[in-house]
């Protein structure tokens, strides 16, 4: 089944398109036949510019390599990715390496996405450097204004990774990803590491982020309750597929779809009697 | 160890001593760090688990929630150390017992459940052998009767496809069955207490749902005791009997699940709530607003050299709570909150 739908901003046009994306694995074993594993199955949707695209599944649903294909990490089986109206799938490694500038993605465990051997100074430098583009004056620059701007001092910059608290880190790597100026940032579980007080902080940096700078997102989680609260859209994954896709409250208040349904009823509430989602 | 006066003279406290199936009390453990410098990571931790119960014990990294799983069993890193409190587990303290002791209590007694599944299981052993090799550990003489006895606990566990599952490496299960292995290691013994430190952390909501069925149905089965350590308060409603708030390694509030869940006191617990988005079904609540948050952060450097732990991040502050530390204040009977606001 396919489900299109675009975002809330009506005549805008996309930012990002995806055309009956398919990704297959070949699982090799030692004897017999090689097993084909469908991570993807002609999944289909558009964001706007501005907007949030939160894509909600069970592990193993292929959110994650959704992900990686759009971040030109893995390249697809079959389909088509637009970005700003170019394809990127059929692009060339040089062409490709503009995009990926332009599309940044942000991990869940931020502890094991930084290198712990470099300072705070050399994570966020690295991607500016690897651009050639810009001189020195130019990197420090950037780097003190994105470092104020996702709320972390000065004088961090000296320290390794390591040293920083759960919170501290998420920042640093949303201050990375955020020094090419990307117009895409890819949330891959970017807030379930994190405690619950330090996931509101967090929450609340990126979609300040979004209405001062414009930012869109693809955040991808197994969080509803925050992916409601988040964004504009929600699709839902079940085995590679997106099987339902809509505002937040339609799928909060009329889920079609049994996979749907269930991801609701195991949101656990707080202080509310919900026996219903335990007794199984 | 004397205790306070008031305690003495309560004598609700009194009967309950008695059945307690586990007593911590003013427990205080810390880490020496670089040179001989000693930085506490629980500072007078007190509560009792009686039989049955189910304990969630809620707090932030950092607050010392993992520290407190292992001191019950002294399964601690090396540069920790106990100095001070007292940890009664059916009349002995845990905290003086010899090491031969202690590893016929671990286990049998007393299990512990870690929080990431695929580090805990052997990759290369069928599970259905690492659940054995736990009982035979443990003593259980005769193949027969061992073999006999896993075939039970796995049927217990797995109501479906025991065999299948019990012939499988731990590569060939998913997240949820490999953390139900764990389980099934845990209650081999047949303990009657579980910790359980953070074990649905690394699921998907659906298997975390079906991952404290299975607590909830053991409970009920075996009448077991459990200590489940969470940062994810959302968890605990319909399944915790109690909850212990932790915050930077003291208690903050603890009481029975329902009406610190329902009706949170403690300033910190009600800002933490705050802080979740709510799951509404109503057309454009608070969409896309700032979530409320609590400034600032726990870190050790951040944390105040007197008063309220929380004083520094507290929307409620009082003049009192930046002199002295407050002391748990009793709302109910077993409820209590250390916050001045409380205090009588």
């Amino acid at each position: 089944m396919k489900v299109e739908a675009t975002a809330t901003g009506k005549n805008v046009h996309p930012l990002l398109k995806v055309e009956n994306l398919v990704k297959r694995y070949t699982k090799r074993s030692l004897a017999g036949t090689p097993e084909e594993l469908l991570a993807l199955d002609s999944v289909s949707f558009t964001i706007s510019p501005g907007t949030t695209l939160a894509v909600v599944g069970e592990s193993g649903s292929g959110k994650s390599t959704l992900a990686n294909c759009l971040a030109c990490l893995e390249s697809p089986t079959s389909g088509n990715i637009w970005f700003e109206g170019k394809d990127i799938v059929k692009l060339e490694e040089r062409a490709c390496r503009q995009v990926r500038r332009q599309i940044q993605l942000i991990f869940q465990d931020p502890a094991s996405s930084l290198n712990p051997r470099w300072s705070a100074f050399e994570v966020l430098v690295e991607p500016l450097i690897l651009q050639r583009k810009f001189n020195r004056e130019e990197i420090k620059k950037r780097v003190n204004y994105w470092l104020g701007r996702v709320g972390l001092s000065q004088d961090i910059v000296g320290r390794s990774p390591m040293e920083l608290s759960g919170g501290q880190r998420q920042r640093l790597a949303i201050a990375r990803a955020l020094t090419l100026e990307p117009k895409l940032l890819i949330l891959d579980e970017a807030l379930s590491a994190l405690d619950c007080s330090v996931q509101a902080q967090i929450a609340n940096l990126l979609m300040e982020l979004q209405s001062s700078l414009g930012m869109t997102y693809l955040f991808i989680t197994h969080d509803l309750a925050m992916a409601a609260h988040f964004a504009d859209e929600i699709a839902v994954m079940d085995r590679g597929r997106i099987v339902e896709q809509g505002p937040p409250n339609k799928i909060f208040i009329q889920p079609e779809q049994e996979t749907t349904r269930r991801l609701l009823a195991a949101v656990p509430r707080i202080g509310r009697g919900d026996q219903s989602a335990l007794e199984r | 160890m004397i205790l306070p006066q008031h305690e003495l003279e309560d004598g609700r406290k009194q009967v309950q001593r008695m059945t307690a199936i586990l007593e911590i009390h003013d427990l205080h453990v810390s880490y020496r760090s670089s040179g001989s410098e000693l930085s506490p990571a629980l500072k007078g931790v007190s509560f009792r688990l009686m039989p049955g119960e189910i304990m969630g014990v809620l707090g932030e990294s950092g607050s010392g929630k993992s520290t407190l799983a292992g001191s019950l069993v002294r399964l601690l890193p090396g540069n920790a150390l106990v100095t001070g409190g007292t940890v009664q587990f059916e009349g002995k303290d845990l905290l003086q017992a010899n090491p031969d002791e202690l590893q016929a209590i671990r286990g049998r007694h007393i299990s512990l459940i870690f929080q990431e599944p695929s580090l805990a299981l052997h990759p290369t052993i069928r599970v259905g052998e690492q659940v054995r090799q736990v009982l035979a550990a443990h003593g259980s003489r005769g193949k027969r009767t061992l073999n006999e006895r896993t075939r039970q606990i796995f049927a217990e566990i797995f109501p479906e496809e025991t065999d299948r599952i019990s012939r499988s490496y731990p590569h060939q299960l998913s997240g949820g069955q490999r953390q139900r292995v764990l389980i099934a290691q845990a209650i081999a013994c047949g303990p009657s207490v579980v910790v359980a430190d953070e074990p649905t952390a690394s699921l998907d909501p659906t298997t975390q749902m079906e991952i404290l069925g299975v607590f909830r149905r053991l409970r009920e089965r075996l009448g077991l005791a459990m200590i489940f350590i969470t940062h994810n308060p959302a968890l605990l409603s319909d399944f915790a009997d109690h909850v212990l708030v932790l915050y930077a390694g003291e208690v903050a509030e603890c009481g029975p699940a329902e009406s610190v869940l329902g009706l949170p006191r403690h300033p910190y617990t009600k800002a933490l709530f705050q802080s979740i988005p709510a799951v509404s079904g109503k057309p454009g609540t608070g969409r896309k607003a700032k979530l409320p948050v609590i400034l600032g952060d726990s870190s050790r450097s951040s944390l105040p050299i007197r008063g309220c732990c929380f004083e520094p991040r507290c929307t409620e502050r009082m003049e009192i709570c930046k002199e002295r530390e407050p002391s748990p204040a009793n709302l109910s009977v077993s409820h209590t909150v250390s916050c001045f606001k409380y205090e009588s």
